[in-house]
């Protein structure tokens, strides 16, 4: 037994570290005091950052010799590379927890693996707070290069939470070994010449330049990366804490981009603004909604919308593109001269129009002032989409088995893509309620023709509407059976 | 056409990219411009330089060569029939805007993609031209994500492995016949099979690499796909199915969800109303299960509510515990690891620790506390030295005792 006025239980030890991040010289020292068996509560320990004076303790500066026969003392691996971490907090008690973790270890050699312990757990959360901080000073460095006599200079202004800057200064010579850059800190610098690392002074942020011409890229680039439509400000907070963004160029941005989120996602929608709501029960309710809807630019240019006609009952609906001239005046489809030319042919394929529902793709008519004439003009795959809900309306109250699309701008009303009519002319193709989609070229591209080449289209016309005439007839059979 | 500024055409090739999730610079080999040769460093493990008010990482330089593109997806903002401003920039302005924005330390490298201009060969052929000239002109070491587009020419597919980091081909949505209705240029056997093709260049490569040393680099960060939430019918079953499929036969390192978020001149087939964002954050929730969690595609899918929707209010882990009631409570200093990763409010790291700790000595409720954040979540699902939930765990109301205090609605803006 020792005796009990041994004074390493009275004394109180000073340990003078060399900086505050001087790993080897808390080792050093705390080898010496646990082979003393100097007390976890009775070291104070410095270093130049924080001078501390305990005025009332007895102070001694000199170390402790060993306890006779002391053994070796003992660590883990676990034990080093945390406490490497740890020492790097800005934490001005984390001499004494690291000391008192290695004093516990010396009779409990398992400790760390003891997460759940207090001491431990806190030396796992002052390092983590140093990794973070290590990992977010990599993050937000932002160099301004400077033009001098050697070439260019990047400069850095930064304010770590923590002593991390000599921990961090290989990340930046691995990532910019060929360029010549300086960190500066309130504590201390680092600079690079292309070939070494030197340590400077602490510096203040009037030594770092004030600006370079390519955050204005910077900024415009994360102005133009972030979607309004998706404001989530806590979670930026979270990785980007309002300390960091006095040096951040692009935070500058941040409060009017937040402020202006929900006006453009409002206007986003306004502008793409489409009723969402309950389809129309009826035709007529269709017909009567088509006549107030400014969807669209044709729905606003002052032209009456021609709704389509025929039985509701119809096996086959027709669509064409547009109503012109003669049946925005009238309010009926097809009664200009190619639905004409679509009469007669119908008749000759045997196709009764009085049993056929026929509308259009675009229910208003778009046009050019050319003198008196109003002149057709084709509506642009946006405004036939647009136009889709109303067809698509009329689809689900008729429920035609097959549909005709005459032309392009109508196959696009009901596929929602643009196809080439002369290579998908002739099949069917399967439209998502299950009925039959048959797309030929609009009878107005017949009227543009003439000669041999208005022949031959015209039975090629003919030769679609024959095909479409005994296809309906097959499709109505099997029906007509399961009803008897 | 009035030729934009460099300033202008970011703006315009940035904004048209964003709606890309990834940002990921993590997970490629370990490189150093150490010797004084090129730029740039990669470390295992990415940064994110800045985050934007939307709460995303800012990691890469995220833009598209050009937005021209004679497709006409109706859920992309740069459709060929969109009403947008288009600009394009060529390799050598992405290169030097890419390194201006390097050295400052503003990024850890590039993603590019781009709209199909003229052909998907020569548009896939300008992307790999930016990546050529960053590695073999300026020894550009940092990471570069390029977007593969499916219908170029598998040659050339090929050679975007060898300069970038990741490749990336995206599903764009969960099922066929959304992709029909919505994307109808594009075909999922054609994205498929090129996903498929990347796949065996990767392994290829990385076959080659243990028999030879000096063998080509392919994508050695790998390939990661995305799909739109909320544009179409499915249901989170069957994005859950479809992303664990996806997992398994392309070897893929990362689905990403992207909840279908308004754009400016949308296309009347969309629908206008956004689904909520907590959506993609459950489906995120559900893709860690399966990844780290050791939860199977199916077990992920029980959570759901019988519409196939993951509840939004409570995070899947604990919807299935509440579901499986019976697997419960887990005692912390006798269940093997598996079934402690099963225990809602204990997360990978916690579990690790726990596992450790109870080889020490046994554990007491206050120990767990140390180790997770919620102990309220915790505490009906486990037992430990000191404590026993008891008939806590059958309690009809639980949901409402560990379900996060309803916070008043997010508001609705166009409800």
């Amino acid at each position: 037994m020792k005796p009990v006025c041994d004074t390493r239980l009275a004394q109180t030890f000073h340990v003078s570290l060399d900086r505050p991040d001087d790993f080897e010289g808390w080792r050093d020292a705390a080898r010496g005091m646990i082979r003393a068996g100097v007390l976890p509560d009775r070291i104070v320990w410095e270093t130049p950052a924080d001078q501390r004076m305990d005025l009332f303790a007895q102070v001694s500066r000199h170390s402790p010799p060993p306890l006779p026969d002391a053994p070796p003392p003992r660590t883990s691996r676990n034990f080093l590379q945390l406490a490497q971490s740890v020492i790097l907090h800005s934490d001005s008690e984390r001499f004494s927890l690291l000391y008192r973790v290695l004093w516990r270890l010396q009779s409990h050699s398992r400790l760390m693996e003891d997460r759940a312990d207090a001491d431990v757990r806190l030396m796992e959360d002052l390092a983590r707070q140093v990794r973070r901080d290590i990992h977010k000073m990599r993050a937000f460095v932002r160099f301004r290069c400077v033009e001098n006599e050697d070439g260019e200079h990047y400069v850095a202004w930064f304010e770590p939470e923590h002593h991390i800057l000599r921990a961090n200064g290989g990340f930046f010579v691995r990532r910019f070994a060929a360029m010549r850059w300086s960190i500066l800190t309130p504590r201390a610098s680092l600079h690079w010449d292309g070939d070494t690392l030197h340590e400077g002074p602490p510096a203040s942020r009037a030594d770092a330049p004030s600006g370079d011409p390519v955050e204005a890229l910077w900024r415009g680039y994360y102005a133009a990366i972030f979607n309004p439509s998706r404001l989530k400000v806590g979670a930026m907070l979270k990785e980007m804490p309002r300390r960091y963004w006095k040096n951040l160029p692009e935070a500058a941005l941040i409060p009017e981009l937040i402020a202006g989120a929900q006006a453009r996602e409002a206007q986003m929608v306004q502008a793409g603004a489409q009723e969402t709501g309950e389809r129309p029960q009826s035709l007529e309710a269709i017909g009567a909604a088509i006549l107030a809807c400014r969807r669209c630019a044709i729905g606003c240019n002052g032209t009456r919308a021609v709704m389509g006609e025929g039985p509701e009952t119809s096996a086959l609906m027709i669509v064409g593109e547009q109503p012109g001239d003669i049946e925005e005046r009238e309010g009926r489809p097809f009664l200009g001269p190619a639905g004409q030319v679509l009469r007669a042919h119908l008749e000759r394929a045997g196709i009764p129009i009085g049993q056929t529902y026929v509308t259009n793709a675009v229910k208003h008519f778009k046009f050019e002032n050319r003198g008196k004439q109003r002149l057709h003009h084709n509506p642009a795959a946006r405004e036939i989409d647009t136009c889709r809900w109303w067809l698509d309306s009329e689809r689900a109250l008729v429920r035609p088995r097959l549909v005709l699309a005459l032309g392009a701008s109508a196959a696009r009303g009901l596929l929602g893509r643009t196809v080439s009519v002369q290579q998908v002319r002739g099949a069917a193709h399967r439209l998502d309620d299950g009925s039959e989609l048959w797309i030929t070229t609009h009878p107005s591209y017949l009227l543009r023709l003439d000669g041999e080449g208005r022949e031959a289209e015209e039975a090629r016309f003919s030769d679609d509407l024959h095909k479409i005439a005994s296809r309906l007839s097959e499709l109505s059979k099997p029906a007509a059976g399961s009803h008897a | 056409m009035p030729q934009h500024s460099v300033l202008e055409r970011l703006e315009i090739l940035a904004d048209a990219a964003k709606y890309d999730a990834s940002c990921a610079s993590s997970g490629t080999v370990k490189r150093s411009s150490k010797g004084g040769k090129g730029i740039g460093s990669t470390e295992g493990m990415g940064i994110c330089h800045a985050y934007a008010p939307d709460g995303r990482c800012i990691s890469l330089l995220k833009i598209l060569l050009t937005n021209h593109c004679v497709f006409d997806c109706h859920y992309c903002i740069n459709r060929k029939s969109a009403n947008t401003r288009r600009a394009r920039f060529t390799p050598q302005e992405v290169v030097d805007l890419t390194l201006s924005f390097y050295r400052r330390n503003y990024i850890e490298g590039l993603f590019l993609s781009s709209g199909i201009v003229k052909s998907s060969s020569h548009t896939m052929e300008q992307l790999i031209e930016v990546a050529r000239i960053l590695r073999e002109e300026h020894d550009f070491r940092g990471y570069i994500h390029l977007k593969t587009i499916p219908e170029a020419d598998p040659e050339l597919v090929g050679r975007a492995g060898l300069y970038a980091d990741r490749v990336s081909i995206n599903v764009e949505l969960p099922t066929v016949a959304g992709l029909t209705r919505l994307a109808p240029d594009k075909s999922a056997p054609q994205i498929e099979g090129a996903m498929g093709q990347l796949k065996e260049a990767i392994v290829e490569a990385r076959d080659a690499r243990k028999r030879f040393r000096h063998a080509p680099k392919f994508a050695p960060a790998g390939q990661s796909t995305q799909m739109i939430v909320g544009a179409d019918a499915a249901t989170d079953a069957d994005i859950v199915d479809r992303a664990s499929t996806l997992y398994d036969r392309f070897g893929l390192r990362r689905v990403y969800y992207s909840a279908f978020s308004p754009i400016p001149d949308a296309s009347a087939v969309l629908p206008l109303k956004r689904p909520p964002l907590m959506r993609e954050h459950r489906l995120y929730q559900s893709d860690w299960l399966m990844r780290f969690y050791g939860y199977a595609p199916h077990e992920v899918q029980e959570a759901a509510d019988s519409n196939g929707m993951l509840p939004l209010d409570i995070d899947p882990k604990l919807a299935w515990a509440l579901r499986f009631r019976g697997d419960f409570p887990v005692d912390v200093n006798r269940a093997p690891r598996e079934k402690l990763l099963r225990v809602p409010g204990l997360g990978v790291k916690a579990v690790n620790a726990i596992v450790t700790a109870r080889r020490q000595r046994r554990l007491r409720l206050a120990d767990v506390a140390r180790l997770t954040v919620s102990l309220a979540k915790v505490r009906p699902f486990i037992v430990t030295e000191d404590w026993r939930p008891v008939m806590l765990t059958d309690r009809a109301d639980l949901r409402s005792l560990v379900a996060p205090a309803a916070r008043s609605q997010q508001l609705e803006l166009f409800g």
